[in-house]
C-alpha cells in the first residue's frame, strides 16, 4: 500500500472511533454537559486531562523548539509539568470540594460579587480564544501536510468532527474521545522515538538512550552532539540557556502558574467523584503527560544528531574534519525525505557559495575563531533552513521507518490538536451559557434551556474558532504566550487567595486581577503592538526591548502575578473584610468531608 | 474555625510547604540556578544539571503529587475530616 493510502486509512479509522464514541456518549443533562455526570475515575480523567493539555504545540512543535534551544528548552518541559504540582496542591482539590461547574462561579461566590465573576469570565474568554486559534491552524496544517488537501478543507473537516462530539456530547463526549485521542497520540509519539533511540544508541527506551553512548563508539550521544554543534558555530547543546538565567527562571515560573490557571485544564477536575479522586487524578494526569514530555528531549537531541549526520556524515560517525570540502554531502545526492519536505517549504536549500554541497552551520556565531574557520573553508552563509516542526513530523522518514508509522504520526498530530480544541471550546461555551446567560442575564432559565444555550454557545464557538483558524490574525504566534500570561497574572492569584486567605475581600481580588492583567498586557503590547496591531508598539516608552531586567514578554506572566498578589493585599488592608458567611465558606472548602456531586446552583 | 479545624489546616500547610520546597529545589534550584555547577557531575551520559532540567524534575514532580495524595489521606483521617 502506498503512503498516501495508508495515511487516509489510519486517520479515517481514528475519526471513525471518535464519532463512534460521540454517538455512544450523548449528554442529556447540564451535569453531563458540563462535568460528564461527575463520575469519571481518577485514571480515566488523568488520561483525558493529558490529551486536553497536550496540544498541537506540544506534539508537533515542542521537540523542535528544544532541538534548537538545547538546554534552555527545558523551560517548556519544567514549566508545563511543574504547573501540575501547583494545580494538585493549591487548586484542584479545593475547587472540587466547592463543587460548581466553572471557575468564574467560584470567583463570583467566594468574592460575593458579580463584578469579580464577570472579570474572571473576561480573562477566561481572552485566554481560551487566543489559545484556540493555534489549535485550529494546527488542525489545518496537519491535514494539508499529510492528506494533501488544502488548509481550508482541513479546518472544515476538523470543525465538523469536533462539532459532532462536542456539541452533542458536551464534557461527557469530550472526556471519552480524549481518552481515545490520548492513546493515539502517545503511540504516535513514542514509537518513532523508540526506533530512533535503538538506531542511534542501541537502547530502546528514549529516556535512557539520551544518556547513552552512540552505537559503536565509547562517546556519549550528548557529548558528541555538544562537540559537533560547537564545530558548526552553535552554542553548546547541554548548557545554552534561554536568554539569561533570570529570564529562564521567570519564564519557567510563568508557564507553571499559567498552566495551573487555565480553565480548560481546571474544569477537568470537576468531573471526578471526590476530593480524594481529584488529588490522585492530578498525579495520573502528570504520569500520562510525562510519558510524552520526557520523550521529547530525546527526540530533540536525536533528531538534531540525525540531521547533522545526514548533512555531514563523517563528522558525526568518524571524527572527520567538519571544514574539509568533502565532509558535506552533495545537494544532488541528498536523501528522498529532504526532497519531499522541500516541496512543503519547511526545508530550504540555497547554494550560496555555488559548490553544490550543503553547508549547515550557524552563520550568526559571535566566535571570531569560528568565523575565521568558516571563511577559510569558503563558506558563504548557512545554506539549509529547517523549520522546527520538521523535527517531529519528518522524524519517521529521517529514520527510514515504515509507512504505517508515518501515518500514525499524522493521526497523532490531529488527535492532539482536536482534543485540546474540544476542551477549550467547552471552557468557552460553559463560561457563556453558565456564567453569563444563567449567572447574569437569565437566572431563572430551566435546566433544559441552559443545556440548549450551552449547545448553541458551543456551536457558535466552533464557528468563531474555525473563522479565526481560516483567517489567522497576523499575531497568531504570539498569542499562546499571551494566554499563559493572562492565566498566570489574573486567574491563578485570585483563585489561590480565595482558598488560602480567609480575609481576602472582593475589592482586593478585583483590583488584583485588573492590575495583574493590565501590567502584563502593557508589557506584551509594548513589544508586539497594541492588540498585536503592527506599528503600534511603544518600546521607547518602557526603555527598549526586554527592559525589565532582560525579561522577555513571553516570560512576564509571573511578574504580573506578583503585582496581582501585591495590589490585592494592599487594597484588602484598607477595605472592610469579607462577611462572616464567606469566611465559613472558605473553611468549608478547605476540608474534604461533605463533598458532593458537582452542580450548577448560583449562590446569589 | 474550631481548634480541630485549625490544627487540620496547619498540618495541611506544613505538608504543602515541604512538598513545594522540594518542587522548587529540583526545578528552579538544580535545573536552573545550580545547573552549571551540577553539570560537572555525570549521570551516565547526562550532565546532572541538564538531566534535572530535561528529565529529573519531571519524574520528581510525579512522585511529589502521589506522595501528597497519600499524605493528605492520612491527615484527613487523623483529623476525621475524610470523605465517607
Amino acid at each position: 500500500m502506498d503512503l498516501q493510502t495508508t495515511i487516509y486509512l489510519v486517520v479515517g479509522l481514528s475519526f471513525a472511533l471518535y464519532i463512534g464514541i460521540a454517538i455512544w456518549a450523548r449528554a442529556g443533562s447540564t451535569s453531563e454537559f458540563y462535568v460528564a455526570g461527575g463520575g469519571v475515575g481518577p485514571r480515566i480523567n488523568g488520561m483525558a486531562t493529558a490529551a486536553d493539555w497536550m496540544s498541537a504545540a506540544s506534539f508537533i512543535s515542542m521537540a523542535g523548539l528544544i532541538s534548537n534551544m538545547g538546554y534552555g528548552g527545558g523551560l517548556f518541559l519544567m514549566g508545563w509539568t511543574g504547573g501540575y504540582v501547583l494545580l494538585a496542591l493549591l487548586l484542584a482539590p479545593y475547587l472540587r470540594k466547592f463543587g460548581k461547574f466553572t471557575v468564574p462561579q467560584f470567583i463570583g461566590d467566594r468574592y460575593y460579587s458579580q463584578t469579580a465573576s464577570t472579570v474572571a469570565v473576561l480573562c477566561l474568554l481572552v485566554a481560551s480564544l487566543t489559545y484556540i486559534i493555534g489549535q485550529m491552524t494546527g488542525v489545518g496544517v496537519a491535514f494539508s501536510r499529510f492528506l494533501g488537501v488544502s488548509n481550508e478543507t482541513g479546518i472544515y473537516v476538523g470543525m465538523a468532527i469536533v462539532f459532532t462530539y462536542a456539541v452533542f456530547g458536551g464534557m461527557k463526549g469530550i472526556t471519552y474521545t480524549q481518552v481515545a485521542q490520548y492513546c493515539v497520540l502517545i503511540f504516535a509519539y513514542t514509537i518513532p522515538a523508540i526506533f530512533i533511540s535503538m538506531q542511534l544508541t542501541g537502547n530502546p527506551i528514549p529516556q535512557l538512550g539520551l544518556g547513552s553512548n552512540l552505537v559503536g563508539s565509547d562517546i556519549s550521544l550528548l557529548q558528541k552532539l555538544d562537540q559537533v554543534v560547537i564545530d558548526l558555530g552553535f552554542g553548546q547543546y547541554t548548557t545554552t540557556t534561554a536568554g539569561s538565567t533570570l529570564n529562564m527562571f521567570v519564564y519557567t515560573m510563568s508557564l507553571m502558574i499559567g498552566t495551573a490557571g487555565l480553565q480548560h485544564v481546571i474544569m477537568r477536575f470537576f468531573t471526578v467523584p471526590s476530593v480524594h479522586a481529584a488529588r490522585l487524578s492530578a498525579g495520573w494526569a502528570l504520569v500520562f503527560i510525562a510519558i510524552l514530555y520526557t520523550t521529547a528531549p530525546a527526540v530533540a537531541a536525536m533528531a538534531k544528531t540525525n540531521l547533522i549526520r545526514t548533512v555531514t556524515p563523517g563528522v558525526v560517525t568518524q571524527n572527520a574534519d567538519p571544514y574539509a570540502a568533502d565532509s558535506q554531502i552533495k545537494y544532488d545526492e541528498r536523501p528522498d525525505w529532504m526532497k519531499r519536505w522541500e516541496v512543503t517549504g519547511l526545508l530550504k536549500f540555497e547554494d550560496k557559495n555555488a559548490d553544490g554541497r550543503i553547508q549547515y552551520y550557524n552563520d550568526k556565531s559571535k566566535s571570531e575563531e569560528f568565523k575565521a574557520k568558516a571563511e577559510a573553508a569558503g563558506w558563504k552563509g548557512n545554506e539549509l533552513s529547517v523549520n522546527a516542526d520538521i523535527i517531529v513530523l519528518a522524524n519517521p522518514e529521517i529514520a527510514l521507518l515504515p509507512n504505517w508509522v508515518i501515518a500514525l504520526v499524522a493521526a497523532g498530530g490531529l488527535a492532539a490538536a482536536l482534543s485540546t480544541a474540544a476542551g477549550l471550546l467547552l471552557a468557552i461555551s460553559s463560561a457563556i451559557s453558565h456564567d453569563l446567560v444563567k449567572g447574569v442575564f437569565k437566572p431563572n432559565i430551566s435546566e433544559k434551556g441552559e443545556l440548549m444555550a450551552g449547545k448553541i454557545a458551543m456551536a457558535c464557538s466552533i464557528v468563531v474558532a474555525g473563522y479565526l483558524g481560516l483567517n489567522p490574525p497576523g499575531f497568531a504566534a504570539g498569542t499562546v504566550a499571551l494566554a499563559f500570561g493572562i492565566a498566570a497574572s489574573s486567574l491563578f492569584p485570585a483563585i489561590m487567595m480565595g482558598i488560602f486567605s480567609k480575609k481576602m475581600n472582593k475589592e482586593g481580588a478585583i483590583a488584583g486581577m485588573l492590575a495583574g492583567l493590565t501590567i502584563t498586557l502593557f508589557y506584551v503590547f509594548a513589544h508586539k503592538g497594541l492588540f498585536f496591531i503592527k506599528g503600534t508598539d511603544y518600546l521607547p516608552l518602557i526603555g527598549g526591548p526586554n527592559s525589565f531586567f532582560g525579561i522577555t514578554p513571553e516570560a512576564f506572566g509571573a511578574i504580573g502575578a506578583l503585582v496581582n498578589f501585591g495590589v490585592a493585599f494592599l487594597v484588602d488592608k484598607f477595605t472592610k473584610e469579607p462577611p462572616e458567611h464567606i469566611q465559613h465558606l472558605v473553611e468549608n472548602v478547605r476540608t474534604p468531608r461533605g463533598s458532593k456531586a458537582v452542580d450548577g446552583r448560583h449562590a446569589h | 474555625m474550631d481548634k480541630q479545624g485549625e490544627a487540620y489546616w496547619k498540618a495541611t500547610l506544613g505538608l504543602l510547604t515541604k512538598i513545594l520546597a522540594v518542587w522548587f529545589i529540583v526545578s528552579f534550584g538544580a535545573g536552573i540556578l545550580f545547573a552549571d555547577m551540577l553539570n560537572g557531575i555525570h549521570l551516565g551520559g547526562y550532565p546532572l544539571g541538564f538531566w534535572f532540567a530535561q528529565q529529573g524534575s519531571m519524574y520528581i514532580f510525579v512522585a511529589l503529587i502521589f506522595y501528597y495524595a497519600k499524605k493528605m489521606d492520612q491527615i484527613d483521617r487523623k483529623f476525621d475530616v475524610h470523605e465517607e
